[in-house]
Parts: C-alpha cells; structure tokens; sequence
C-alpha cells in the first residue's frame, strides 16, 4: 500500500474492512483510505448516552477532537463559547430541541456550520431543518463513514479550492469558467453531468464524498436510488480521466465513497 | 312517561324548532293581515255611513229653512216610513219626540250636538231588533233637536264573516302546522337515529358499515355519501395500517431471523479474525438492508397518510424525468439496455419533487432489473415518454421484459408483494407500492399495461397551468 496514514486507525477504514471477492479489479486502492489529514473541533449535541459516546469514540479515531452535550440549553452554552468547526446536534433534545438551538444561535449571529441528525424522517423534515438554519441534514439511523464525510465537507466548505475557478489535482485540471478538463495538457471530453460530477469531487480534493453527497450535491435528488447508480456514474469518469494516466487519482473508499487525491504527493 | 319523553326529544330538534318559528311567523303575518282587512273594511262602511247621514243632514236643513217646523215633521215623518230608511228622530227642546222612527234612547243622549254610536229601537218595526247605528245630532233654531242616523249592522256582520273564519284558520293552521312539523320531524329523526345506530356500529369496530342512502338526493343523501366516502377512506387506511403490520411481522421478521441466525453462527463458529470480519460485514449488510425496507416502508404509510401535501410545489416533470433517466443511462447500458427518454417539457404539475423522483427512479430501477433482454448478449430498451394531454400529464415507463400477468397486475402494488419469477433478484417488493401511493397523494391514476412483450406503466397526473416565467430548474443547481 503507497500510503501511509498519519493517523494510528482511521475510521472509515476501521469501520468497513476490505472484502471482496479475490479478481475483482478496481482502480481504486483497496479501502486503506479516509480523509486527508485534518482536525478538527466538534460538539455532539445529543441526550442518548451510548450513541453520544460511539461517535465521540469514533470521530477521536478519525483525529478529531469531540465535546458532548446531553441537552439543548448545554449545547447552546457550549456552542455560544465558540471555537467549534462543525456542531452536530440532534433533532430531539430534552430542554432545548435542536432546531430551536440552531435558531438561537443562528439569531447570535454564530455561523458555525450545523448537521442535524434526525430520527423524524418525515417527507419535508430535511427542508424545515435547512430552513431553521442547519447545513446539513443527515436522517437516523446512519453510517458513521456518512456522518463523517458531511461533518468534514462541512468544516472544509469554503476551504481551499472552493472560490477557485481552476482547480487542480497532480497533473489533472479543470477550468470551471471555461468548462475544460485537461490531464497532463491532454484534454478530456466530459458530458455535463460527468464535468459536475467531477467538479465536486475536485472541490473536495482529498475528502472523502459519499454517494448520497454527490446525489445530494450534483444530481440535487433527496431519495434512494435503489441501486447504487452512481457507481456506474464514477466508474465511467474515472476511465475517461484516469484510464492510461498515472498515477490513479479517483478512488474508492469501501464502505464510504470516492475521493480525488494525488497519493504520490 | 316514554311518550313525554320522545315529544321532548321531538321539540328539541333543529326541525322542529325551525317549522315551529315559521309558524309563528306566519301566524303573526296572517294575523296582521286579516286584521288590517277587516279594520278597512270597517272604515269604508263608516265612511259609506257618514256621507249618507250628511246628505240627509243637509237635505233636511234646506227642507226646514224652506218650510219651518211643520214642513220638516212631514218630511221626516215621510222619510221614517220610507224602506229601507234611516233613523230619524225629531223632538222639540224638551226631548218630546215630535216625529221619526226611533224609540229607547237615553234621555240625555239628545243634549250633546255631534257625531256618536248608539244602540237603538225603532218604533216603527217591532219584528226588527235594534242595532247599532251611526248617528248624527243637530240643533235646529227653536231649539228643535234632529237625529239622522244609518244602521251599521253590516259593518258587524263584515266583522263576524271576516274575523271567525279567520280566526278557526288560524287554529287550524297552527294545528295542522304542529301536526306536520312532528310528522317531519319523526321522518328526520328517523333517519339521523339510522345515522347515529350506523356510526356506533362503526365506532364499535364494524369498519364496513354503511350509512344507508335513499336515492331521492336529498341533503340527507348527499351528508350520507360523502360520510361514506369518508368511511371508505378510513376503512382503506384502516386495511392498510393492518396491512403493515401484518407485513412488518412477516418479512420484518424474516430477515431479523436471518441476521440474529447469523451472529450466532458467528459466536459458535468463527475461529479467525478473518471470519469475525466476514459475519460482522454481512450484519451491517443486513442491516443495511433491513433500514432500507423499514425507510421504504415507513415512507408508504406517511405518504398514504397524505403527509407531504405541505411540501407540494409547481415543479416541472419534465426536468425529473429527464434527470432520473440520465442518473440510469449508465446502469442500463452496463444491463445491456438502451434508455430511450421522449419527453416533451416543460411539464408543470404540482407536487413533491422528492417523492416523484423516488417514484420514477422506482419504476426504472425495476425496469432495469426485470426489462433485461432473455438472450445473452441482447440489447433491451427501456422507453419513457412523458408529455402533456389536455389536462393531464401523462408519464410512461416501458420495458421489454417478463412483463406481468393480467391477473397479478392489482396483486403487485400491494406491499412486499413480489412475483415468484423475480424472487431472485435484490428487492423488497415495496417499490410499486410506493409508485401506487405517490400517485394517488398527487391526485393521479396509474395503470400496469401489457407492452407485448413487457410492463407499461402508465401515470397520469393533473397538470398545473403554466408558469409565467420558467424559472431555473433546481436540477441544474449551480454548484
């Protein structure tokens, strides 16, 4: 394996083993991928006790440092004394609901992005979440490789690339003001859909995106596709951009997703 | 004491007390109305009266200037024998009658000058009683006092006529009145005592209990109809809630099996760390699986409930279809099928963007899976058309596969129904369910055809009138 963590475990890995049939082949490199390397500060707003301290647990697996709320005026203490990068705040809270905690904190004027985590599920459920101010939306019960792609996409948005107009991984590039993708000066021909789909992943260098995120973010569908249709989506970008370049720059991650980095680097 | 009590509930009820104030109503304006007549009547015959005793007055006023005293006693003696005559009395300062036809008046009754009423005698006809008469009194020079006067008996006669057979109307009005309006009323209550015994019924669990409807499209009738209606919405969400419960425990409860069976087999038998990964792995795929059946099927119910109703927007289908038929235009390909999108937009409906993709991607994704082509090797085609007709959106989804029977075609929307021959593929058996379920929360019809060879399902939803402005399409949110 080229790459070696910096971490001692990362999560998604830890989570999800490498398993599959011996012969398959993929491009990808097989599972030993989380994100890139990157702390951050979280507070987990949430009253049921094990569950808070499975994902304490696992986000400190992924490098990541976590604070516990049980109760929503706790969290919104907490919240309001700042320096967190994500807040993670259930939607039934006792003494504070979540949304109504997003709201006051939204009302302070703090921006720190929120995911909500929601047992609901009701068919509009999502929009009120987004509409009372949360970020992200992410419906229980959930993979924890799921909630941590979001919860990084989330402290990284507007990272790095995110304002660029050319973004750039190893020798590969893509222009979005002039809709041009060339790898190592060779131009590669995208459909739109292939172009956005590859927009995001680059956006999110380095990042591990799930594929509800990219059906989220670049089909704009909220719903369950049965299939795993965007398998079929990446592995066609994938032979159009990485197929008789090297090194490979888009993978799979088992059990989470895809993420576009150089691991030459 | 049965009887008292069935009258009171009879008064107390929105009938009767209704035809018990228009009868009051009505007896007031009849009342007022008879009254008015008669009191007219009454003043024309006065008035008839009056003129007449004013033309004798001055009749006999010229004859006693012209002829003094004794001309006037001939004149009213002539007068009094006269038919049909009036009253007429003379008498000289002292009360003396001196000429005329009246007898029995009070003494005093001559002293007053003016207009009264008075009951008299006639001396002339003792066969005819007395009457009351309208008199007039004048003073004459020698102090001579004249009485002309008119019989208004008629006038009372009008009155009787008109006031007892008014009156005897007015008893029988109101009795008749009050005798309908309990028969009315008991012909209600009848029919609202069915009513309430069918609701208890209802209440008490016989979910298939009907009110019963007359035919003659009273307002009755029609309270009855949409109460049905309602019933046989509460009965069919009533069937579905038992349904799934009924499902939950059978195909819940199957791969619950499954997986608890799983986890012990691994306790019993895993030696390597290798093993512990592999059972491990296929409990989080099983449960992956059982999340997704319990989504799929807690998202039929909400929808059946009609919840998302809230959430109901203009949207064009159009721009679904064709983005639901892109996100599967690769999968096909890799199935070896060819996805062949006809779809004429913008088509404006009103609904839930979420739920309508969920549904198409449904209906693709069993295209996909059953619409393959039998030969190895062969290209299949999956053909989804949509376009608007008249008032309608009409949304199509076409394979060459299996196809489904005729008779199975009802079968298959319900939940975790699935046909043998595709017991082999993936699946919960739950997507049709959910196609059939957001159709009808949009209003729609769906209908599984024969494609000779495969399935057609065709969805027809109401169209929403075209927007002004066609605005950017969410799809191609900018990112």
């Amino acid at each position: 394996m080229p790459y070696i963590m910096s971490k001692p475990t990362c999560a998604a890995d830890s989570l999800r083993p490498p398993l599959r049939p011996a012969g398959v082949a993929d491009a990808s490199t097989d599972g030993a991928f989380c994100s890139e390397d990157f702390t951050m500060r979280l507070l987990i707003v949430e009253d049921d006790r094990s569950a808070a301290d499975y994902l304490r647990k696992a986000f400190r697996e992924a490098g990541h440092i976590v604070d516990l709320a049980g109760d929503g005026e706790e969290g919104l203490a907490l919240a309001l004394d700042g320096g967190y990068d994500v807040l993670v705040v259930d939607r039934m809270l006792p003494r504070r609901d979540g949304l109504s905690l997003i709201t006051e904190l939204r009302g302070r004027g703090d921006a720190t992005p929120v995911l909500i985590l929601s047992a609901l599920g009701q068919v509009d459920d999502r929009v009120t979440g987004l509409r009372a101010g949360g970020d992200d939306y992410l419906p229980k019960p959930y993979a924890f490789s799921e909630l941590l792609a979001r919860v990084e996409a989330l402290a990284r948005r507007g990272g790095p690339q995110a304002a660029d107009t050319l973004y750039r991984v190893a020798d590969l590039e893509l222009d979005r003001l002039a809709h041009r993708v060339t790898r190592g000066g060779q131009e590669i021909v995208l459909q739109p859909r292939e172009f956005r789909l590859l927009e995001y992943l680059m956006r999110h260098a380095g990042q591990v995106v799930t594929r509800t995120m990219l059906l989220e973010n670049v089909w704009d569908y909220h719903f369950d596709p049965q299939t795993n249709v965007i398998d079929v989506h990446v592995s066609r970008l994938r032979s159009k951009i990485d197929k008789g370049f090297d090194p490979p720059l888009l993978h799979t991650v088992r059990g989470a997703g895809y993420v576009v980095r150089d691991i030459a680097r | 004491m049965s009887f008292v009590t069935s009258l009171g509930r009879l008064v107390r009820t929105t009938a009767f007390k209704l035809i018990a104030a228009y009868l009051l109503v009505f007896a007031v304006f009849a009342g007022s109305l008879i009254g008015y007549l008669g009191w007219h009547t009454q003043r024309l015959v006065t008035r008839q009266a009056s003129e007449a005793i004013q033309a004798d007055t001055d009749f006999m006023k010229s004859q006693f200037e012209r002829g003094g005293i004794s001309r006037l006693v001939q004149v009213v003696n002539r007068r009094s024998r006269a038919p049909d005559a009036g009253l007429l009395l003379l008498t000289s300062f002292n009360g003396e009658p001196l000429a005329g036809n009246v007898l029995n008046l009070p003494l005093n009754f001559l002293s007053q000058e003016g207009w009264q009423e008075i009951d008299y005698l006639r001396s002339d006809e003792a066969v005819r009683p007395g009457g009351r008469a309208l008199v007039h009194v004048i003073y004459l020079p020698g102090e001579f006092r004249l009485l002309i006067g008119r019989d208004v008996v008629e006038r009372e006669e009008l009155r009787k006529i008109i006031i007892g057979p008014a009156v005897w109307g007015l008893v029988l009005l109101v009795v008749l009145g009050v005798a309908g309006g309990i028969f009315v009323t008991r012909r209600v209550l009848k029919r609202i005592d069915q009513m309430t015994a069918t609701s208890e019924s209802i209440m008490a669990g016989n979910l298939s209990g009907r009110l019963a409807v007359a035919g003659t499209g009273d307002e009755f009738d029609r309270l009855a109809l949409s109460l049905n209606a309602m019933l046989e919405r509460i009965e069919a969400l009533m069937t579905g809630l038992k349904q799934v419960s009924d499902n939950i425990a059978h195909d819940l409860k199957t791969p619950l099996t499954r997986l608890r069976n799983r986890a012990e087999d691994a306790l019993r038998t895993a030696r390597t760390d290798e093993d512990w990964r592999l059972a491990t792995e296929q409990t989080i795929d099983e449960s992956d699986g059982l999340i997704r059946t319990f989504d799929a099927l807690l998202m039929i119910a909400r929808v059946e409930a009609g919840q998302g109703q809230s959430a109901m927007q203009p949207l064009d289908l159009a721009e679904t279809a064709t983005g639901v038929a892109e996100l599967y235009e690769p999968l096909a390909d890799e199935q070896g099928l060819d996805i062949e999108a006809t779809i004429d937009g913008p088509l404006m409906v009103r609904g839930v963007r979420e739920l309508l993709g969920q549904a198409l991607s449904n209906l693709v994704d069993n295209a996909i899976k059953y619409g393959a082509p039998d030969v190895p090797g062969g290209r299949g085609r999956i053909a989804i058309s949509a376009g608007r007709d008249g008032e309608t959106v009409r949304l199509v989804v076409a394979d060459g596969g299996a196809g489904i029977p005729p008779e199975e075609r009802t079968h298959v929307l319900q939940r975790f129904v699935r046909l043998e021959k595709s017991r082999t593929q993936p699946g919960s058996g739950l997507g049709l369910s959910l196609v059939a379920a957001v159709v009808h929360l949009h209003g729609g019809t769906m209908r599984l055809e024969d494609n000779a060879p495969g399935l057609r399902v065709v969805i027809e939803l109401p169209a929403e009138a075209e927007p002004a402005d066609l605005q950017l399409s969410s799809g191609d949110a900018a990112l």
